[in-house]
């Protein structure tokens, strides 16, 4: 058997990062794991995802529609655009956060302002204030960790070593700063 | 030891092990990441080429010296190398020498779908297709002992989710292979007629050995499900079909491509009473299947085009549909990508969109294809590496036939592609006396694939300081009269610029110079240089502000409207003080921010 998990946002967000200390953390604890993710446009503002894959034994890198139990979204758009990978009773953990696409940036189409609900009477769904959190704590960029660390409690596996992963991906500099900022995500989801 | 590595790192660490002594390669997704990770290992010695065909000439001459040699390549480059390819597969190799083609089924980045497994049938080549990081890393090695072994080129076929998808890979030793000693061998490598013929025969009878090789190749096996149904299968499809249809099917895993295994495949067919053939595009093993006359089901049942992903296997073949969370298409709208805020390319679309109606956009492949896009609408045309000018060229000539249509055409493309086919293509416009408008944005990097080094950078792969080729110097040795440097983020400069060449009756080039936003190494001359670059922001003054809309056609993704207030601002966190929306705003609403000046 294995496990889906798809994290998704806009190019420049951190996807990335958070996709790579999800597959450490799962490769330490001895499952057979699987990541694809797809380059090229990302750097230019465009949607971006990563999907991991865990378990005993897992083939394919890329997860099917209606397959993942678990879709991390940075974006609230991006999340509406992607929950179609979830299966019915999959976990949406999405950032209360908006990002204006080429589309709806002229102000001709309105960026929809009916995301969050709607998901959420659909799916259990898990709203985390990731990005002003992060401005909080003093560096936006670590708003990926604190999705992370919303993450982890949904995951809630204790053979997974969270925060020697953290340590593991980030530069000396940052590991407190993104450790703080895990624990910040983990107390968001009650 | 096992580590997590992406199909790209892998093939490295199997070029590594494997001992190989030269690499090259031009970048282009999804196989750009496999030579920036050859040089990270000090062992090998690598570079980048200008274009796909000198990357395998480069790599073809290290064999015939006596070395292990390795290209890398997106298909389409393969098409560019395919000159060198075919006669290197009659002289065979000193070295052993891989040449990686990296297709791209779906399309992510690329402008078509070819199955470069047709390449090793056509050139009559061996071929191996992994369908994993660890078989990448593996059959690499394997690849330098079939290539000496067999004399003869390996293609090495991987597709995008091969390429980009990581998994755990067993690392091993690498094995010393010693340079051999060069000897001069005309009847093997002077490609004469007289020789070619005798080549030919060579080329045949190392197929026919290669037949038998393929039968109990390693690469090629049987996975025996005591099932009624089988499944033939390469690359990642293999593991797309295991992830549909589990131990409820046999299957037979071909890695060993060309030349396919006759028996096996047939046993096999005969074994089963339904056989599927699971491979992403052409019906490159089910054709095989059928000419032994197997009933196979393949094309017929799945898609043509496109990935082969469990999905769509589950829905062609188990007719299963969707059970997960719908989609509500009302809460979302496309995100496509866009030029990056202070992308230099912005300020030149800007204006030359004002020409629209005055003239035909001839689009290359680089970054400025995002200027396809809104609020842009520039290209006409795309077709390849290099195409801009020369195929802009072949249109001014037809558009000066036409009495009533007096549209010029502008050729667009970028420093990279200007050094990859480019200048070829600008020779052949002076040569015969053409008339059109050449544009070369160069932003000193090749873009799109993640900012590579390249000829006018400055840098090689080896991050070593290397001659500048100077483009504005090329231009005018290749014979161009008229040509003009500006700076795309002086809108003024730039439309004079683009008035003055549409007002010559000859060919012209317009050279914009500034640098890509993303690229990470600048020095304190070039700030010097590009004056004040990315050190300041600007702002909107809200009072001034009439929301007449007119600074979102710069296109930048800093600036945003609030249909609410109808005012724009300016996202302080993004905005790197290019000052194009400044020049834009018929208001003077938009001004430098002191905070940051
Ligand atoms: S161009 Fe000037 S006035 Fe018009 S919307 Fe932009 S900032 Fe406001
Ligand atoms: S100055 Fe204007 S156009 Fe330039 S980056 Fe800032 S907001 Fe964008």
């Amino acid at each position: 058997m294995s496990k889906s998990i798809k994290v998704v946002g806009v190019g420049g967000q951190g996807t990335i990062l958070l996709a790579k200390i999800l597959t450490t953390v799962f490769v330490e604890a001895g499952y057979d794991v699987k990541m694809s993710e797809i380059h090229g446009m990302s750097q230019r503002g465009g949607s971006v995802s990563s999907e991991i894959r865990y378990g005993n034994k897992v083939y394919s890198p890329v997860i099917e529609k209606g397959d993942a139990s678990i879709l991390v979204s940075l974006e609230q758009m991006e999340a509406a655009r992607n929950v179609d990978y979830l299966k019915k009773d999959g976990v949406l953990i999405v950032n209360d956060y908006k990002i204006h696409s080429m589309v709806t940036l002229n102000g001709k189409i309105p960026y929809p302002d009916n995301i969050l609900e709607d998901l959420s009477n659909r799916v259990k769904t898990y709203v985390i204030d990731g990005t002003n959190k992060a401005v909080e704590l003093g560096l936006d960029k670590v708003m990926n960790i604190i999705m992370l660390g919303a993450l982890s409690k949904v995951i809630d596996l204790d053979n997974l070593k969270w925060e020697d992963a953290i340590r593991e991906n980030v530069k000396p500099q940052y590991i407190d700063i993104n450790l703080k900022a895990f624990k910040i995500g983990l107390n968001e989801v009650k | 030891m096992k580590k997590i590595l992406s199909g790209n790192e892998a093939v490295a660490r199997g070029v590594y092990e494997a001992s190989v002594h030269f690499a090259s390669a031009y970048p282009g997704t999804p196989s750009t990441e496999i030579l920036q990770n050859i040089s990270t290992y000090k062992h090998i010695y690598a570079e980048w080429a200008p274009n796909e065909k000198v990357a395998l000439e480069t790599a073809i001459g290290a064999s015939i010296a006596g070395g292990r040699s390795f290209a890398a390549m997106k298909h389409v480059g393969v098409n560019v190398a395919a000159d060198p390819l075919f006669t290197f597969a009659y002289t065979g190799v000193t070295g052993g020498c891989v040449l990686v083609t990296a297709d791209e089924p779906g399309m992510h980045s690329s402008q078509n779908e070819q199955d470069n497994r047709n390449y090793a049938k056509f050139a009559k080549i061996p071929m191996l297709e992994p369908s994993n990081s660890q078989e990448s890393k593996d059959m690499i090695i394997d690849a330098y002992e079939l290539s000496e072994k067999y004399d003869s080129v390996i293609l090495f076929r991987m597709t995008t989710r091969v390429c980009h998808s990581k998994s755990l890979v067993e690392l091993g030793e690498r094995k010393e292979v010693e340079l051999i000693p060069y000897k001069k061998n005309f009847g093997k490598y002077v490609a004469i007629p007289a020789i070619g013929r005798k080549l030919r025969h060579k080329v045949e009878e190392r197929m026919n050995i290669l037949k038998e090789y393929s039968e109990k190749s390693k690469w090629n096996y049987e996975i025996d499900n005591n099932s009624k149904i089988g499944v033939i299968s390469s690359g990642i499809a293999f593991e797309y079909a295991n992830e549909a249809f589990g131990d409820t099917v046999s299957y037979l895993k071909l890695g060993f491509t060309n030349p396919l295994p006759a028996n096996l495949i047939s046993d096999f067919c005969d074994k089963h009473e339904k056989v599927y053939i699971i491979e992403e595009n052409d019906p490159y093993i089910e054709e095989f299947a059928k000419i032994l006359g197997k009933n196979v089901i393949g094309k017929e049942l799945f898609p043509y085009s496109g990935e082969m992903t469990p999905d769509v296997i589950r829905r062609a073949a188990l007719s299963e549909n969707y059970k997960g969370v719908e989609l509500n298409e009302d809460l979302f709208v496309g995100r496509p990508p866009t030029f990056c805020t202070g992308c230099p390319h912005r300020g030149f679309f800007y204006e030359l969109g004002k020409k629209r109606k005055k003239i035909i956009v001839a689009g290359d492949i680089g970054c400025y294809s995002l200027a396809v896009g809104e609020p842009y609408d520039m290209m006409d045309t795309l077709i390849c590496m290099g195409a801009s000018f020369s195929s802009g060229h072949g249109m001014q000539k037809i558009m000066e036939m036409k009495e009533e249509d007096d549209r010029r055409i502008v050729t667009v493309m970028g420093d990279s592609t200007f050094f990859h086919t480019g200048i070829n293509s600008l020779i052949n416009t002076v040569y015969n006396k053409g008339n059109t408008i050449n544009v070369i944005l160069d932003n000193r990097i090749t873009g799109m694939t993640g900012q590579q080094d390249n000829p006018g950078t400055g840098l090689n792969l080896a991050q070593e300081t290397s001659t500048i080729m100077d483009i504005e110097g090329i231009v005018r040795a290749i014979g161009i009269k008229n040509i003009r440097r500006v700076n795309p983020n002086d809108l003024q400069e730039t439309k004079d610029a683009i008035n003055w060449a549409l007002d010559l009756q000859e060919s012209s080039v317009i050279i914009t110079d500034w640098p890509c936003k993303l690229k990470k190494r600048y020095n304190d001359e070039d700030f010097a240089r590009y004056d004040k670059m990315w050190q300041t922001k600007d702002k909107v003054i809200e009072d001034l502000c009439t929301g007449c809309k007119a600074c979102l056609r710069s296109g930048c993704a800093s600036l945003i409207f609030d249909p609410g207030t109808k005012k724009v601002s300016i996202n302080p966190n993004t905005c790197v003080g290019c000052d194009v929306c400044l020049q834009i705003c018929p208001y003077d609403a938009i001004v430098k921010d002191d905070k940051y000046v």
